[in-house]
């Protein structure tokens, strides 16, 4: 028994073979897990690993290095406020601090109910709303305190649920194709491209050197 | 100078429109026309030639020439698209703005560059955080397949080619080209070291490839529709056709501006109504970021300048990624260049020394100042740590790293401390921010 139910793992199979190479989904299976159990569980990435030919190690260490993957619990909801420079300019800083107090915890910490994980954020380039916050990946802005806690209201009562979706950055992005054409076939069809093209070439350097005389 | 009257509105033409990302509406303003005309009347070689003489610049950041950059592919049997939708350069929104608004117009242009070059598959990398975005344009591929715009046999034409749809996951390094490679591989996104230069000699998998940008690929089906030398027709030398200014800080109307290359001042898109509509609270400039954090600063004397690729260059700085971050007279410059510096200390991969500890011992210094335990000796010092990553702090940067991010640096530091000493020396002075 994998860590993916049925569906998801047939999803992920889905996305492996959209690339020449298995590994190139390693990224896109991440975001599935984090679907799945809100961040990388041990059993994920060990699944990971096996899907794209890779080590729990490997996954492990790739999945560290980006900051929308978790290697650790957060929250229902990932809070993410701006501070970079535009937000920075328009008090985005304040706009932190004030969150900081109203949840009740540090950037990088998560509300006592599991509800919040608060993240300082860098430009997530929704710069003409600044202050901006991103909600699982929803940006909302220019907020201010106000604005703010009446955003974190809502979530508590649950009125943003069709708007900030659960955790997954894919978790609405389906895509209903395959791949229509194999690599093999293409690479037949461009040699064939390549030929003719080289054939124009010819065909007007000649035309070309017959002026020329 | 004046812009041409009225200024064809090139790559934003749908945005506001009513669903402009979807099909319907793309279909309804002339959208896959220009796809179908290159693979039913044009060779490759006639589409590459048109972008060559549109004289289009990369809109990534670097500016290079999309044409000269197609030319550089090396000829192998197996060659690849990858379009760059990983906007993270801090105050730079319009890809993000491009891939919500008019997805089909990105597939577009990506499905004729794939074309033009001859690519096995083409990759559109969106940067993970773009949630909306992605599922947009994932929604337009799949409606583009269904059109039979992409996959087998586009348009009766003879000509196949896949587009994958690939998400990041939070990465700023992964903008550079290298780098986005390796994340599209399924790694770290480390820069790779350099020689080779180009992707277009050793890319993803190793093979040839080319690395476009979003907005660059959105500029693609108007250049067909209405030919090269119609876009260069625009603009001023080298700078040809529209670019899309990201206006962010101090201004009454921040946001996207699609305006003609090189034919307006900074001044000209801050002030004028239909743009910036001025500083807001009727406040003075007191500095200004002409493209990107990546990039050295610029003061009040130099708003008269064109929105030109080279003229900024010629200035010691650039047009970067079209981001413009305007600062009035009441930012603390001490805190907006730490605040630069924090980002790239945090966004450094590690690979290389100069950027992975410079970065770090500047963030601190940078700290220590603005929260007022600065010392008079720490400006020399900064500067000196800023020399240590790129010699000589000349524009363009002396590089001691393997990408530009390291060098990327200093830009900030040293611009506040070059245009405004005595503010650092007041924090010192006064143990803490005067802003505060």
């Amino acid at each position: 028994m994998g860590a993916f139910s049925p569906d998801m793992r047939v999803r992920a199979e889905g996305l492996i073979a959209l690339y020449p190479e298995r590994r190139s989904a390693l990224i896109p299976l991440c975001h599935l897990a984090q679907q799945e159990a809100g961040y990388l569980t041990r059993p994920f990435m060990e699944e990971i690993a096996e899907l794209t030919g890779t080590t729990p190690a490997e996954v492990y260490g790739t999945a560290s290095f980006y900051d929308m993957l978790h290697t650790e619990p957060v929250g229902k909801y990932l809070v993410g406020v701006c501070t970079n420079i535009a937000c920075l300019l328009q008090g985005g800083g304040d706009l932190l601090e004030h969150a900081e107090r109203a949840l009740g915890v540090p950037a990088g910490g998560t509300t006592e109910d599991d509800m919040f994980t608060l993240e300082e954020v860098e430009c997530v380039a929704h710069c003409d709303k600044a202050p901006a916050v991103q909600v699982n990946y929803r940006f909302f802005g220019p907020l201010t305190g106000e604005s703010f806690d009446d955003l974190t209201a809502k979530l508590r009562a649950g009125e943003y649920d069709g708007v900030v979706p659960p955790h997954g950055t894919l978790i609405r992005v389906q895509r209903e194709n395959g791949i229509e054409v194999p690599l093999d076939e293409v690479l037949a069809e461009r040699r064939e491209m390549d030929k003719a093209k080289a054939a124009r070439k010819a065909a007007a350097d000649a035309a070309k050197a017959k002026e020329g005389n | 100078m004046t812009q041409t009257d009225p200024v064809p509105k090139i790559v934003t033409s749908r945005v506001g429109l009513e669903e402009s990302w979807g099909i319907k509406t793309y279909l309804a303003t002339g959208g896959y026309t220009a796809l179908r005309k290159a693979l039913t009347s044009m060779t490759p070689e006639q589409v590459a030639d048109e972008v060559s003489k549109s004289n289009l610049l990369g809109r990534g950041g670097a500016g290079f020439e999309v044409g000269r950059k197609w030319s550089m592919l090396k000829p192998a049997p197996v060659r690849y698209l990858v379009i760059n939708g990983d906007e993270s350069e801090p105050a730079t929104f319009k890809d993000h703005m491009l891939i919500e608004n008019d997805p089909h117009q990105i597939v577009e242009g990506t499905l004729i560059s794939a074309y033009a070059v001859g690519a096995a598959r083409a990759f559109i990398f969106v940067r993970g955080e773009f949630a909306l975005g992605l599922e947009r344009l994932q929604a337009a591929v799949n409606e583009a397949y269904a059109h039979g715009a992409i996959g087998r046999n586009i348009f009766g034409s003879g000509f196949s080619v896949d587009l994958v749809v690939h998400p990041g996951a939070g990465a700023y390094i992964c903008g550079e080209e290298t780098a986005l490679l390796e994340s599209l591989e399924g790694k770290r996104g480390f820069p790779r070291i350099k020689p080779p230069y180009f992707p277009a000699v050793m890319g993803l998998y190793g093979e040839p490839t080319i690395v476009n940008n979003v907005e660059s690929m959105s500029n693609i089906p108007w250049i067909v529709n209405n030919g090269g030398a119609s876009f260069a027709a625009l603009g001023v030398g080298r700078s040809t056709g529209t670019r899309i200014f990201a206006l962010a800080g101090h201004v009454n109307r921040p946001g996207n501006y699609e305006v003609e290359m090189a034919k307006l001042s900074f001044r000209e898109l801050v002030e004028r109504p239909e743009y910036g509509g001025g500083m807001r609270l009727g406040r003075q400039v007191k500095a200004f970021i002409p493209g990107g954090v990546s990039a050295p600063w610029f003061g009040p004397d130099q708003l008269d300048m064109a929105l030109s690729q080279d003229d900024v260059a010629k200035a010691g700085s650039m047009l970067g990624s079209g981001s413009i971050v305007m600062m009035d007279d009441h930012t603390c410059m001490v805190r907006a260049a730490w605040r630069i510096t924090k980002f790239f200390w945090r966004e450094s991969c590690g690979q290389c020394t100069p950027c992975r500890e410079g970065s770090g011992w500047i963030e601190k210094m940078m700290q220590r100042i603005e929260l007022g335990s600065g010392r008079e000796a720490d400006l020399d010092l900064l500067l000196d740590a800023c020399d240590n990553i790129a010699p000589g702090l000349t524009w363009p940067p002396q590089q001691t790293t393997i990408c530009v991010l390291g060098p990327s640096i200093p830009s900030s530091v040293a611009s506040a401390i070059r245009m405004f000493r005595d503010e650092f020396l007041v924090h010192i002075k006064e143990g803490g921010c005067p802003y505060e």
